[in-house]
């Protein structure tokens, strides 16, 4: 919600876009995980920047450390060493409830096994996240609805998540996500349990939740099949980052099918 | 939100939320029925202390309760304490373990309470059925009904013996009892000593001493000893304390039922702790999700003693239901089970105490919780 494209006029004249400030920038995180002769470098000096409006896939074998920099990215985690600035604010030396907060105010999770509340609704499970932030009442239950027909579950509404399929789930768990209106929104392999018609519908879903409500939306995923979605792939290896490609300028996101095949053809 | 999440919880496991309640319908029902024991048991020890109209209780030294007084203190005694400034008013009284014969044969000890009730000082205590009237008529006295039968006779007009006198049931109490199981028997003061073998004489028990209004007891008590030999001088608070610690702890019936009591809350507390923990255990990654969402430690804790607090109230309502059916049951005892207002309000402060105690493991182990465990499932 905070920046919309307000770089597409300008785009037009064809003066140089200015870039969009980053909500989210890591330097050189580096997290040490395990303690004694168990210890693994997990992460081994990452540098990574999150702009409005962009849905961007973190992509790279299992064991590399995806999973680990999403979860410092989403202030769940602290990094071993290395700077991470959230909305403006650093995070270094926050104690774990002035890390809830950030979380709260700035970042919507979307996890691989949907985390939903097995005894809530789907309704309630997305007014948990309102509730936590001290919204109730009315107001805040319309607005559950209203995010929950966006991701078209309207129907859905009173359904426990014993009775939702997987996509449905999934998508219970985007509007809980979305609901709070957070510039950014991280992802854990989104689709990783799902099939391909459920998968690209929750594909389409954080494109939409990136490209129209202007958030800052990072997918962890080794899913091929949610690279059309992409506006930028990040790709990691072994707690580095060995590449980034972006969509070029003027394609229309589903029209990059596949950015390695892209790369692969130019070399 | 918290009061559906923990509401959903508790009823989402129906075993656990079982155990849980049962666990605290137990302590409820123990604890009720022990206090209520020992309640019943004070009123029953107290009853005739507290109904008397004195400020001040004059009896011979040592006497441990209202049935331990002896025999001892005569007219000398009564217009010393008459004598003495600040006192309005000294009735004597007379109480006193006898025989009574019942009339088929076979006999069973009574305690024998002579007063005159127009000296003001011993209320007749609850009479059901005739008046201090009847009691002053020829030979009467009056039991309580709960007795009839262990006196061998079945109301109103039956006659029995106490030692060489005939005495004639002349009126009813109701719902008057002896801890010592040794029912009291009422009578005018004279026909008391008659029954006690101390016809014609002067002798009392104790002697009831009112103080003018306005004078200070303790002043006055002093007053008294300082002209009575051999005789202690208490209120009749104090009286009433010493009867209770003579019969509830030196024989160690009131440490039994306190010591009960105890019991109870402790395992109560112990079922909740287990179950309300285990429930938290089997919800982690619910509460370890609320943390991701960003909410604070507090808004877990909430859930948690939300969960607590309605374990209290569910358990409570269900415990009072089945201690009152017990304390009615148990109206035609020996000893009665007492359910006041003040214990009943007491028992919920003990439930939601101790569900409050039983939730800081399970508060324990959601504080432990690492948010990082929301993307390893
Ligand atoms: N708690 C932990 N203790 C020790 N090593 C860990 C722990 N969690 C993950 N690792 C290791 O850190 C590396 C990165 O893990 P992770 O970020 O989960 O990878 P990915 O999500 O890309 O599969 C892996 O080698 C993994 O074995
Ligand atoms: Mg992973």
């Amino acid at each position: 919600m905070t920046r919309k494209k307000s770089a597409a006029p300008a785009a037009k004249e064809n003066k140089p876009k200015p870039k969009p400030e980053p909500v989210l920038s890591a330097t050189n995180i580096v997290k040490e995980l395990g303690r004694g002769a168990g210890t693994v470098m997990a992460l081994k000096g990452v540098d990574l920047r999150l702009v409005p409006g962009e849905l961007t896939l973190l992509m790279g074998p299992s064991g590399s450390g995806k999973t680990t920099l999403l979860s410092i990215l989403g202030c769940i985690m602290t990094p071993t060493s290395g700077e991470l600035t959230v909305a403006g604010t650093k995070t270094a030396g926050l104690s774990p409830d002035e890390l809830a907060v950030l979380r709260r105010d700035h970042i919507g999770f979307i996890f691989q096994s949907y985390n939903l509340f097995p005894t809530l609704s789907a309704l309630e499970n997305v007014r948990i996240a309102l509730d936590v932030r001290g919204q109730k009442g009315y107001e805040a239950a319309r607005r559950c609805e209203e995010v929950l027909r966006e991701v078209g579950l309207g129907h859905r509404l009173r359904n426990f998540p014993g009775n939702l399929s997987g996509g449905e789930q999934q998508r219970v768990a985007v509007a809980r996500a979305i609901v709070s209106s957070p510039s950014i929104v991280l992802a854990d392999e989104p689709t990783a349990a799902l099939d391909g018609e459920n998968g690209n519908a929750v594909m389409e879903l954080l494109a939409r939740i990136a490209h129209e409500q202007g958030r800052s939306v990072l997918a962890v995923t080794h899913d091929p099949r949610t690279l059309p979605y992409a506006d930028r792939v990040v790709r990691i290896e072994d707690g580095l980052i060995v590449g980034e490609e972006r969509r070029p300028e003027g394609l229309d996101a589903p029209e990059i099918t596949d950015l390695t095949k892209r790369r692969k053809a130019h070399a | 939100m918290i009061f559906t999440l923990a509401f959903r919880n508790l009823f989402h496991d129906r075993i656990r939320l079982a155990v849980t309640l049962v666990g605290i319908l137990f302590s409820i029902v123990l604890v009720a029925v022990q206090l209520g024991l020992y309640l019943g048991a004070s009123r029953m020890i107290t009853a005739n202390i507290d109904h008397a109209d004195a400020d001040l209780w004059i009896m011979p030294f040592g006497a441990k309760s209202f049935e331990d007084g002896g025999l001892l203190m005569g007219t000398r005694e009564r217009h010393q304490a008459l004598a003495t400034p600040g006192v309005a008013q000294v009735t004597p009284l007379v109480v006193r373990f006898t025989e009574w014969r019942k009339p088929a044969g076979g006999s069973t000890r009574v305690v024998v309470v002579g007063t005159d009730a127009e000296d003001g000082a011993v209320k007749p205590l609850s009479l059901k059925t005739g008046t201090w009237e009847d009691i002053k008529a020829p030979d009467s006295i009056a039991v309580d009904e709960t007795y009839l039968k262990d006196l061998g006779v079945d109301g109103i007009g039956d006659t029995a013996q106490i030692g060489p006198s005939r005495v004639k049931v002349g009126a009813l109490t109701s719902g008057v009892r002896s801890f010592t199981q040794s029912p009291y028997v009422y009578t005018p003061l004279s026909r008391a000593r008659s029954l006690v073998g101390a016809e014609g004489s002067d002798l009392a028990t104790f002697h009831l001493v009112k103080v003018y209004p306005g004078q200070d007891v303790e002043q006055v008590r002093t007053n008294l000893l300082n002209r009575l030999e051999g005789a202690e001088v208490l209120t009749t608070g104090e009286f009433h304390q010493r009867s209770l610690r003579q019969w509830l702890f030196r024989t160690g019936a009131g440490v039994a039922l306190i010591g009960g009591a105890l019991l109870g809350i402790l395992v109560g507390t112990v079922i909740v702790a287990q179950t309300l923990y285990s429930s938290t255990k089997d919800h982690i990654n619910e509460f370890a999700t609320l943390r991701a969402l960003g909410s604070s430690s507090g808004y877990i804790h909430k859930v948690i003693l939300t969960q607590a607090g309605l374990s209290a109230v569910i358990g409570y309502v269900l415990g009072m239901v089945l201690a009152l059916l017990i304390v009615l049951a148990s109206q035609s005892t020996p000893l009665p089970i007492v359910m006041t207002p003040q214990l009943a309000a007491g028992l919920f402060t003990v439930t939601v105490f101790m569900c409050a105690i039983s939730a800081v493991s399970a508060i324990v182990k959601v504080t432990k919780i690492d948010p990082a465990t929301v993307f390893s499932r």
